[in-house]
């Protein structure tokens, strides 16, 4: 039984636990607190959680005890440039946190806006920028989408090799490394940027892939949830296929991988980029079981009409098990369906928005 | 360390309240010619506090604000606001950050 999901909202951290009567939550955890990245780290049983405090900064805690207690540890930092570099970035905030491998428990990954993957390797005591993709010169060329700066919000550690990791970048692209991020290549060939002028739609720096997701028993296959499409990876990232034919609309931020079928992913459409509400004020769940070439909607349990709920990129997750899901929305609402995303149950609608849902 | 200045006493370095929920910061006495000494003696004290009142590159948090006595801290980037002796540094969280 999937039993345990956490949920960073706005205001604080909220994890929810499968009872007999439903799932219920304790106490929050930082209340009032912007909560903009959870990870609960099934190697060592650690629990992470980023804040984005509006006057004091990024801070990072964690929690030995599933969240009982926690402590302060080190927020990933740019390091301070002096001279002539006067004047550099600083974390404005951890847009996702991954666990580094199976064979690497205490390493962490962080993506964080500005644009930049940071490393920790004593369970977030210490971090470090990794230099390596800060200093490709395609960073140029990246720019902000949704936040002013460009921002890593994808991280894809590879199970049967750690070393190889794939990053997503709004907007920046796909980044791929095979060797523990010591050096990177351009991805994410395939994708179509809508936005730009029409030669310059498949140049990959340009790209905006909301969210990317990798099957974890078939890593080679990655979702992606971008700008104005919906696309899949067959090769970890480096190419893609997109997908045009999906109603009510291929335009969305989360996308949800199943962990055992390569073939099955779930999508949370909204109008467009510029109308980011659901069709017809409908809320609808997309499903594709054949890799791609179909999808259906389910709306069973969600609302029906009058519905303005936003899924953010990170706010769709699927459990273990491959049929139960949790999905949460900018309204604060939270719903979770144990078949396959087909119908759903509310299991909150007063909760603060909601950045992230995952199950531990 | 910090540099300890030799007959430049501040009073008292103040923070709000608000910072209590993350961490302790009491008043303290601190030494400093310039805010920024006065804010390293603090951190020497209370090496958390930094990252909360600073950012990456050690420049005041766009909404933390700081005052020498009544005025407000002008050098947001090098805090080489003078402080005199017996001077305090009230240290607030700005309305603009939410």
């Amino acid at each position: 039984m999937t039993g345990i999901l956490d949920v960073a909202t706005r205001k604080g951290l909220f994890r929810f636990r499968r009872e007999v009567d439903g799932w219920e939550a304790g106490p929050p955890a930082f209340l009032g607190e912007p909560v903009t990245a959870v990870l609960a780290d099934s190697r060592d049983g650690m629990l992470y959680a980023a804040l984005r405090l509006g006057h004091f900064g990024v801070k990072l805690h964690r929690s030995a005890d599933g969240g009982e207690t926690w402590t302060e540890v080190a927020a990933p930092a740019f390091p301070k440039q002096t001279g002539a570099e006067a004047g550099g970035p600083s974390v404005d905030m951890v847009w996702t946190l991954a666990g580094g491998g199976e064979d690497r428990a205490g390493t962490l990954w962080a993506g964080t806006l500005p644009g930049a993957l940071f490393r920790s390797t004593d369970r977030g005591e210490s971090w470090s920028l990794v230099e390596s993709l800060w200093a490709v010169p395609e960073r140029e060329r990246w720019f902000g989408g949704g936040y002013d700066n460009p921002g890593i919000h994808s991280i894809l550690v590879d199970p049967r090799d750690s070393g190889r990791i794939a990053v997503g970048i709004s907007c920046g692209g796909v980044w791929l490394s095979d060797d523990h991020g010591g050096t990177w290549r351009q991805g994410g060939h395939g994708l179509r940027a809508a936005y730009l002028p029409p030669d310059q739609a498949l140049d990959p720096v340009s790209q905006d892939p909301h969210r990317l997701r990798a099957c974890a028993a078939a890593p080679d296959v990655v979702w992606c949830q971008h700008h104005n499409g919906i696309f899949r990876s067959s090769d970890g990232g480096a190419t893609f296929e997109e997908f045009v034919d999906v109603r009510p609309s291929v335009f969305g931020f989360a996308v949800a991988a199943h962990p055992a079928d390569p073939e099955t992913a779930w999508f949370v459409p909204g109008v467009k980029d510029e109308c980011r509400v659901p069709a017809d004020g409908r809320l609808v769940v997309t499903r594709t079981d054949d890799g791609g070439r179909s999808f259906a909607a389910f709306g069973d349990g969600l609302p029906g009409e009058g519905s303005y709920d936003l899924v953010y990129r990170h706010a769709l997750d699927v459990a273990a098990d491959g049929t139960t899901l949790a999905m949460g929305s900018t309204t604060g609402n939270l719903w979770i369906t144990e078949d396959g995303g087909e119908r759903w149950a509310t299991v909150s609608a007063n909760l603060p928005p909601i950045a992230q849902v995952a199950f531990a | 360390m910090p540099e300890q200045v030799e007959g430049c006493a501040l009073g008292r370095g103040w923070f709000t309240s608000n910072l209590e929920r993350h961490l302790s910061c009491p008043t303290v006495e601190a030494r400093g010619r310039t805010v920024r000494q006065v804010l390293d003696a603090v951190f020497a004290e209370n090496p958390r506090l930094k990252a909360y009142l600073l950012d990456d590159q050690d420049c005041l948090r766009r909404h933390v604000n700081i005052f020498i006595g009544d005025r407000p801290v002008e050098d947001r980037t090098g805090l080489g606001d003078p402080v005199s002796p017996d001077e305090d540094v009230h240290v607030f969280q700005a309305l603009s950050g939410g």
